[in-house]
């Protein structure tokens, strides 16, 4: 061999045992076999040691510049077993850990809830307003004249029997229907007028498994030239369907409601049995949901709307009952009661 | 108002059908009917049977032996328990072998060595009345082994009809005859009672009349319109005949004697209320009917009253005998000795009977009947039809001469109605003639053109004198409706114009704070809105007549309501409870002139409240998240500010007075409070409730509480689109020890006063005492972050803005840097 190639031959081969260290050093299946690898490219007898003692045979001007390349190879190699000898490690700890154990129940944050009357309230509403009505408010604290007069109720008629009311003072009551927002929303507003008016009423009712003194009604009233009492069926129809299901049938009975007039009490087929009789329905295959009719013109009248010109329907129903029927309530008390057990239930 | 179907048929004997299907007809077209109950059915075993001869049991003081005749030819012995059993009486009887209502089985057996054959009934055993203290005497009218059940006229069935207010007709089997006949009146004929005819001859008086020896006055003509008297003599008080108690007891009347029974059949059947006086404890011969004097009187129910002069009597010439349309006196009632009698058929104004039954407490079958009208133009056939039963039953002879004082019976009310009006209230294109038919067989008259649909003309329609109900053209409208049917009207979608009224400003913002507090983790409470005074503060409104003490008031606030239902559940077991409320609270004062000239004298306000305790996360394996302290509710209100708008939260106890309602936090709010501002206006208070003003068990964790007023809810959102940075921030974090009682919103204020515009956001992010720190001080970690829209920021530029910034901190607070 001539003098002349020996660098070149160093070099190369540095190269070389570079390559296959890398290969050998990232092929070490686990700790044992990168030692081997350590061993055979850089312990004392290693290639890379082998590979050096030909540096003597270098010229002189040429052999910092090779002993150079050896050492970056040295630490390339050295660099490449600490990072392989980590990832083996950390591979041995992992398969020494069990699995997690995906069985066990996530962290969960408390789920809160809006109450089921609201619930039921809240989808009356929703229904009816793709029947053009909007929410109206009122207060719960009303004179009679709202509460009785303006709805064609003589205080002096065996038709206030109907309400049991809670005075508070000369002619000051808490409303015993949410109606008197009826005739407060006819003073302010004219025609088309179309509101629900969903809310707290009162009556002297003590507590028991399905009368409670204070309870949650939702009303409402149309009015408008050419209402009549076709439009009024296909409405509460209308309501039926999308709230209780489309298979539900209606059943309109003649009633007596001082503020309409036809009167209508409107029940739905049972949605326990469907019809066939069962202990809610009381074996009757109905259940009665509301109470409507077409609004009477002495109401018009007492608000200042032209009876003549005028025709209108309303209706009124007890969320607190319709939420018991659909979740199978048994007790109106324990409606009001805040039990953090039952309000969950509603999450 | 219970009906027997026996007796409608009688009436009418087109209506046909099964009980059930007269229900649900009835049901459809007038007033619903609640149940339908059988009467008087298994009674097929039962027959009539002659007690011919009753000893004592030789064993048994309290038992007797009967020899009885069951028509079976051979006389029967019979053990019975029952005391009063009459030789030669009549009695239900259920020989061995037979069966009883219930599907109990009589057998032959021996009681105390006596053989007995079978059994003498009760009304109850036969399930035909509520008596079941004495076997149930029958009416000599009867044959041994006649069975039963034909011998009363069963199997009857009973309707339970929940009369509507304005139905007042409906309570009498021939107003449901009425409705239920096809035919309507034309079908129904009052059947004969088989004795003397009575055709009076009236002595008629505006004011007052006399016959027979007797005056009627009526001193006040604004209290009985009408009063008719007969009298009968010689009658003979007893049982009444069985096919009238059958009747009664069918519908659900309980038979008395056969001068009562009589009064109360034709009630039931015309609907007219009558009364029999004894005659002979009529003191003067005088009825007068008159404003009671503040006199004594003893009802016929044994109750002592003290009448004044808002109570209508019938008096004597000396005393009430009668409160008038209400109850009947002691003194005056048909008792066994009784042998003539005055018979009341009367037209009581319903006004004044109704403050009668008010002031006396009592309410009637004939208060019911007179307070919403009664036909005056049935009574002179009602006296008639009880003087006639009153004679068939109970013997005697009726005067000829009869009273009647009082108006003329008034013309039937004459009502347009116009078919135009049909079509735009009904929706329906009827022509006259079609109206007229829907309404005659009711007993309405229709008059007008009846042949075309046209809708320029006009009815006129008189109203019967039994529906006191029909005043209007729009009653007549419910009437043809309803006879029209609710369920054969067309359905038609029809489309509609919006509403001119907007959605509720309360509404929509109970939406939306129900949707925050729900979302936040919250349960929603709907409590009650009565309240005990101690739950209350400021001027709570007081009810007049409260359900209980407890219940007395109205909410002034909803915390301390949220407080009791925490309370309830600690009760229950649960520690973790995060309840939210939305709902009115009220405080007595002067409200504003109302279109009635009412006072409101409560004034409301919609307010959102919450309560939270225990675990701020749901327990887990990983460890508990621990209980909720301040800053969970704190952080609760920033979220509310931020996202509802609620207003500025700020430490401190809540001013005296602010607009609104005063938010009541005195009775629950602990020293850790906190004040919501939307300006200078107090909307909110909120902290850690004080220990001592809540009923809780050892293991309970802290309660917190807070409530806003509704209206401070933002509803327009306002938001606008910040660009998204195009530029890197640059973050410098800041840590200055200073004094400890210099609060962190002041230092927070201070950096961004002394920073540029470049400063995006300051945060505190750590707060350290202890070590390294002098007592006293405490160090306060701050997090700032730099970024200008246009451009990068350069180093410098920050270094420039911290450094002014820790010198003014320096400056005003003696605050320093803190070596990291
Ligand atoms: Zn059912």
């Amino acid at each position: 061999m001539s003098s002349k190639d020996e660098p070149v031959n160093l070099r190369e081969t540095l190269e070389t045992i570079r390559k296959d260290a890398l290969a050998a050093i990232d092929g070490a299946a686990d700790a044992e076999s990168l030692e081997k690898a350590r061993v055979r490219f850089l312990g004392r007898k290693g290639l890379l040691s082998r590979a050096l003692s030909g540096l003597r045979s270098v010229p002189p001007e040429e052999r910092p510049e090779a002993g150079k390349v050896a050492n970056e190879v040295k630490e390339t190699l050295e660099t490449s077993i600490r990072i392989r000898a980590d990832q083996l490690a950390s591979l041995a700890d992992r398969s020494e850990v069990a699995p997690v154990d995906l069985t066990m129940p996530g962290r969960r944050p408390w789920r809160g809830g809006v109450h089921p009357v609201s619930i039921v309230i809240d989808e009356i509403c929703d229904i009816f307003k793709e029947l053009g009505f909007t929410r109206a408010a009122g207060p719960e604290v009303e004179t009679d004249w709202h509460n009785f007069t303006a709805l064609n109720i003589p205080l002096d008629h065996p038709a206030a029997d109907m309400h049991d009311t809670f005075y508070l003072d000369e002619g000051v009551l808490l409303r015993t229907h949410t109606s008197p927002v009826q005739a407060r929303v006819m003073m302010e507003h004219d025609p088309p007028v179309r509101i629900l008016a969903p809310g707290m009423a009162f009556r002297r009712d003590p507590y028991d498994a399905s009368h409670a003194p204070a309870f949650e009604q939702v009303e409402g009233l149309a009015v408008d030239e050419g209402i009549d009492f076709i439009e009024f069926r296909a409405a509460i129809d209308y309501f039926v369907h999308r709230f209780f299901g489309a298979s539900t049938r209606t059943r309109f009975r003649p009633s007596y409601f001082p503020f309409t007039e036809p009167s209508a009490e409107v029940d739905v087929s049972c949605m326990i049995c469907e019809g066939s009789g069962c202990a809610v329905c009381k074996r009757t295959g109905w259940i009665e949901i509301m109470g409507s009719g077409m609004v009477n013109p002495a109401v018009f009248e007492a608000v200042g709307y032209d009876p003549e010109r005028y025709t209108g329907y309303a209706f009124g129903m007890g969320p607190a009952r319709i939420a018991m029927l659909r979740y199978g309530i048994p007790d109106i008390r324990v409606l009001y009661e805040a039990d953090v057990g039952f309000l969950e239930q509603f999450a | 108002m219970d009906l027997s179907v026996k007796w409608l048929q009688s009436l009418a004997p087109t209506i046909e059908g099964t009980a059930e299907e007269l229900a649900a007809s009835l049901s459809s077209r007038a007033v619903p009917v609640d149940r339908v109950e059988p009467v008087g059915t298994g009674l097929d075993d039962v027959v009539v049977a002659r007690v011919l001869e009753v000893r004592r049991h030789p064993d048994a003081d309290r038992l007797s032996l009967c020899r009885v005749d069951a028509g079976t030819g051979e006389v029967l012995d019979v053990v019975c328990g029952a005391p009063l059993i009459d030789e030669q009486g009549l009695y239900p009887f259920i020989p061995a072998g037979g069966i009883l209502p219930g599907g109990f089985r009589i057998e032959r057996r021996k009681i105390r060595g006596e053989i007995s054959n079978g059994m003498l009934c009760s009304e109850k055993e036969l399930g035909l009345g509520r008596d079941s203290a004495g076997i149930m005497r029958l009416a000599d009218d009867h044959l041994p082994g006649e069975s039963l059940p034909e011998a009363l006229g069963m199997p009857d069935a009973r309707l339970e009809v929940d009369l509507t207010p304005n139905r007042v007709d409906l309570a009498c089997h021939v107003g449901v005859a009425r409705e239920l006949a096809p035919g309507g009146i034309g079908d129904i004929a009052l059947p004969p009672f088989g004795g003397p005819e009575w055709s009076p001859r009236w002595k008629t008086g505006r004011q007052s009349a006399s016959a027979g020896h007797v005056t009627v006055t009526i001193e006040d003509p604004e209290r009985c319109f009408r009063y008719l008297a007969a009298i009968v003599r010689g009658v003979e008080v007893g049982p009444s005949p069985q096919w009238l108690q059958a009747r009664l007891r069918a519908a659900g009347s309980q038979p008395i004697n056969n001068v009562v029974d009589s009064t109360n059949y034709v009630l039931l059947e015309l609907n007219q209320p009558l009364h029999a006086f004894d005659l002979a404890r009529i003191s003067g011969r005088e009825i007068r009917v008159r404003a009671a004097r503040n006199e004594a009187h003893t009802t016929l129910d044994g109750t002592e009253h003290e009448l004044g002069p808002e109570v209508s009597v019938i008096a004597d010439a000396e005393r009430p005998i009668a409160l008038a349309g209400v109850m009947g006196g002691a003194d005056s009632e048909v008792s066994t000795e009784t042998t003539d009698l005055l018979i009341e058929c009367a037209a009581f104004d319903p006004r004044h009977t109704r403050h009668t039954a008010l002031e006396t407490g009592l309410s009637t079958e004939a208060s019911y009947r007179f307070e919403r009208g009664i036909d005056e133009s049935g009574m002179e056939t009602a006296i008639q039809r009880c003087v006639e039963l009153i004679l068939a039953t109970a013997g005697g002879a009726a005067d000829e001469q009869a009273i009647r004082v009082g108006r003329p019976v008034p013309d039937p009310p004459r009502i347009s109605l116009r078919p135009s009006r049909v079509r735009s209230v009904l929706g329906l294109r009827l022509s006259g003639g079609q109206i007229a038919a829907l309404l005659e067989p009711l007993g309405f008259s229709v008059e007008g053109p009846r042949g075309s649909t046209e809708t320029s003309g006009k009815l006129t329609v008189g109203v019967p004198g039994w529906r006191t109900d029909v005043r209007e053209e729009v009653d007549l409208l419910e009437e043809v409706a309803r006879r029209y049917g609710y369920e054969s009207f067309p359905q038609e979608d029809r489309s509609f114009r919006p509403s001119t009224v907007p959605d509720s400003p309360v509404w929509r913002r109970a939406d939306r704070a129900r949707r925050f507090l729900s979302a936040s983790g919250l349960l929603e409470a709907r409590s009650a809105t009565f309240a005990s005074r101690s739950r209350t503060s400021g001027r709570p409104a007081r009810l007049l007549k409260p359900l209980s003490e407890a219940e007395a008031f109205l909410r002034t606030d909803l915390v301390p309501i949220l407080l009791g239902r925490v309370e309830h559940n600690w009760s229950r077991g649960h520690r973790d409870v995060r309840l939210f409320e939305i709902g009115n609270v009220f405080q007595a004062g002067s409200g504003g002139g109302e279109p009635s000239g009412a006072v409101l004298s409560v004034v409301e306000e919609t307010r959102a409240g919450v309560a939270i305790t225990g675990l701020r996360a749901p327990p887990h394996w990983t460890g508990s998240a621990g209980d909720m302290e301040m800053w969970d509710l704190m952080g609760l209100l920033e979220e509310a500010a931020d996202g509802l708008g609620i207003g500025d939260i700020r430490p401190g106890e809540p001013p005296a007075d602010s607009e609104g309602l005063p938010l009541g936090w005195r009775p629950w709010l602990g020293s850790e409070s906190l004040c919501i501002f939307q300006g200078d206006r107090l909307v909110g208070v909120a902290g850690r409730v004080r220990d001592e003003a809540v009923d809780s068990p050892v293991w309970a964790a802290p309660v917190y509480a807070a409530e806003f007023r509704l209206d401070a809810v933002r509803l327009a959102e306002g938001r606008i689109f910040r660009d998204l940075p195009t530029f890197p921030s640059v973050s410098r974090d800041l840590a200055l020890v200073l004094d400890r009682k210099v609060v962190a919103a002041a230092v927070g204020e201070a950096i961004l006063s002394a920073a540029p515009a470049t400063l995006e956001s300051v945060d505190l992010f750590d707060v350290y005492e202890g070590e390294k720190v002098e007592v006293g001080q405490r160090s306060l970690a701050w997090r700032l972050v730099f970024r200008a829209p246009d451009r990068t920021l350069r180093d410098e530029e920050v270094e420039d803005a911290v450094g002014s910034i820790t010198a003014n901190l320096e400056d005003r607070f003696d605050a320093r840097i803190r070596s990291s």
